[in-house]
């Protein structure tokens, strides 16, 4: 035990660790802020979309060698995000079909030309990190760490300014447009957020495992609480102590990153469950 | 006129639901929407709140209504079904179109949405969760934030749908409160009964341009409205 905080002191004696830690724990807040109304619109797998799309633009990227990736990650995913949450109110195409369309298009796309364009040696190796996030949190630069920062606070304080307008939508669109109200502009401003934080949560977990972040706080606060306050302010409390479990606990064992915060999202949800059944008995 | 409707023709993909309709509402009136299942009311209700864009037609609003001064009724939908958010949640929501640009409710917003559920009733229900309430409280919360939307015009969607005899009389008691304190009701309903004893005017909506529009009293001596009571209305 005294092994293991010698250790975490020792890592955290770096800055470096230190600012690691705070945008783990940032990104983790914004994704389970927008959880809430992904699951409340039946978009949970929105985020998985999106991040495929997120990996074939990282391929694309790759392979034309950008010096950063995200300024072109970044657009390409805002793009599709708002498209995607067009088609899922104009219930024609079934949301979830074209969604699932575009996420395994992007997928095959972008392994097809990371494989073709990639002179790396350890493709495999680059394809992994970019599906299950970095190995290590301590392998993002610095530029990585900074941008991420300003990004995460970004999306808070779009959440916070638009709580009220995120919540009317949520609930019921119609209300909102029928009461001349602009529901189409939250809506859009919902999917540039919704695209900013996968692109974000991407660096942190990995494209297949943002789901998690997005989907179980979400769904263990709500298995409690029944306000939307409440639910969104359990939601990110669970999510900021599940990435600092998380990140502590890879540091120490040496796990992957994203896995490891995922694993213990799931044993948070496990927790939730239970207690909501106890509640209930009770 | 406050809603006035020339020509009307709504429908889906190219299908007219609704065509060559053609109606008005003045401030104050009582306007109930009849007719069968599957006839149109519900299509022709999301036309009046711009939902849907008429095929052909026009749809004019006058005396000063504003866009943002229409109160609206849903019939419930299955997405409100399962969301956790308490009453007090959903009829502040209401406000929304009375913020601007400011971020946050006022306190004045703040103390409307505490005054329309005391009228309805269900103050004492402020910190419940939406969707563990009955029907019909559920009801009363939607029009309750119908009510912080607008006191100028209320569309409503069967809002005594599902509700048991006493709580729809009640629900129909509240309406009529309403609408006697000046506020335009439009309203589909199934209870012809009702319908036909607080309503001003009677739009029917029947197939095949079978439609009535005007005073009940004239509504009653018509054909259309003759058999339709006579049948007992929409109800199974
Ligand atoms: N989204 C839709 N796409 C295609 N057709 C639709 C759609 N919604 C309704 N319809 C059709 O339009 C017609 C009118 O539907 P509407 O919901 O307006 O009826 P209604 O008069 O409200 O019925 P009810 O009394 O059951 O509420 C129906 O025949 C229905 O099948
Ligand atoms: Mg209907």
């Amino acid at each position: 035990m005294i092994e293991m905080l010698d250790t975490l002191a020792h890592y955290f004696s770096f800055p470096f660790v230190r600012y690691a830690m705070i945008v783990g724990v940032l990104i983790a807040l914004c994704s389970s802020l927008l959880g809430v109304t992904l699951v409340l619109k039946r978009f949970s797998f929105i985020g998985d979309g999106l991040a495929h799309v997120a990996f074939g633009a990282a391929a694309i990227a790759t392979a034309l060698s950008f010096t950063n990736n995200i300024l072109f990650i970044l657009p390409v995913t805002i793009i599709c995000a708002i498209l995607l949450l067009r088609t899922g109110q104009n219930t024609k195409i079934k949301g979830d079909a074209s969604i699932a369309m575009l996420s395994v298009g992007a997928l095959g796309l972008g392994y097809l030309i990371m494989n073709i364009f990639s002179t790396s040696a350890n493709l495999a190796g680059d394809v992994c990190t970019v599906l299950f996030g970095s190995i290590s949190i301590l392998t993002l630069t610095i530029t990585e760490v900074w941008l991420s920062a300003g990004l995460s606070v970004l999306v808070i304080a779009v959440f916070l300014l638009f709580y009220n307008r995120i919540f009317a939508v949520t609930f019921d669109e119609d209300f909102v447009k029928a009461t001349g109200n602009r529901a189409k502009m939250y809506n859009l401003i919902l999917s540039v957020v919704i695209a900013v934080v996968i692109v974000l949560a991407m660096n942190l977990v990995g494209a297949l495992l943002i789901s998690a972040l997005v989907i179980f706080p979400a769904i263990s606060a709500m298995r409690i609480y029944k306000t939307f306050k409440a639910v969104t302010i359990c939601s990110v409390s669970m999510s900021v102590t599940c990435a600092a479990l998380g990140i502590v606990i890879s540091i120490l064992a040496g796990t992957p990153v994203g896995s490891t915060i995922v694993a213990v999202n799931i044993a948070g949800f496990a927790i939730f469950n239970a207690v909501a059944l106890v509640l209930r008995r009770v | 006129m406050q809603l006035t409707c020339q020509n009307l023709t709504i429908g889906y993909e190219g299908t007219a639901v609704i065509s060559g309709l053609s109606f008005s509402v003045s401030a104050g009136d009582y306007l109930c929407i009849v007719g069968e299942n599957g006839s149109g009311k519900t299509t022709l209700m999301k036309a009046l709140l711009r939902l849907k864009s008429p095929d052909s037609g026009h749809i004019i609003t006058g005396e000063g209504l504003a866009v943002n001064e229409i109160g609206y009724m849903p019939q419930q939908t299955a997405a409100q079904k399962d969301f956790p958010a308490s009453v007090r949640e959903v009829v502040r929501s209401g406000c929304l179109n009375r913020c601007g640009l400011r971020p946050f409710y006022s306190k004045r917003e703040k103390q409307m949405a505490e005054e329309n559920m005391e009228r309805l009733g269900i103050s004492d229900l402020a910190t419940r969760c939406y969707r563990e309430l009955s029907g019909g409280q559920q009801q009363r919360t939607l029009l309750a934030r119908a009510l912080c939307a607008t006191r100028k015009i209320l569309l409503l969607d069967e809002p005594a749908a599902g509700l048991d005899p006493g709580a729809a009389h009640e629900m129909y008691d509240i309406i009529k409160t309403l609408n006697d304190s000046g506020t335009t009701i439009i309203m589909i309903s199934h209870d012809i009964g009702a319908s036909v004893k607080y309503a001003s005017h009677i739009l029917h909506i029947g197939k095949q341009n079978a439609s009535f529009f005007g005073k009940t009293a004239d509504y009653l001596k018509s054909e259309a409205g003759l058999q339709y009571v006579e049948s007992g209305g929409g109800e199974q």
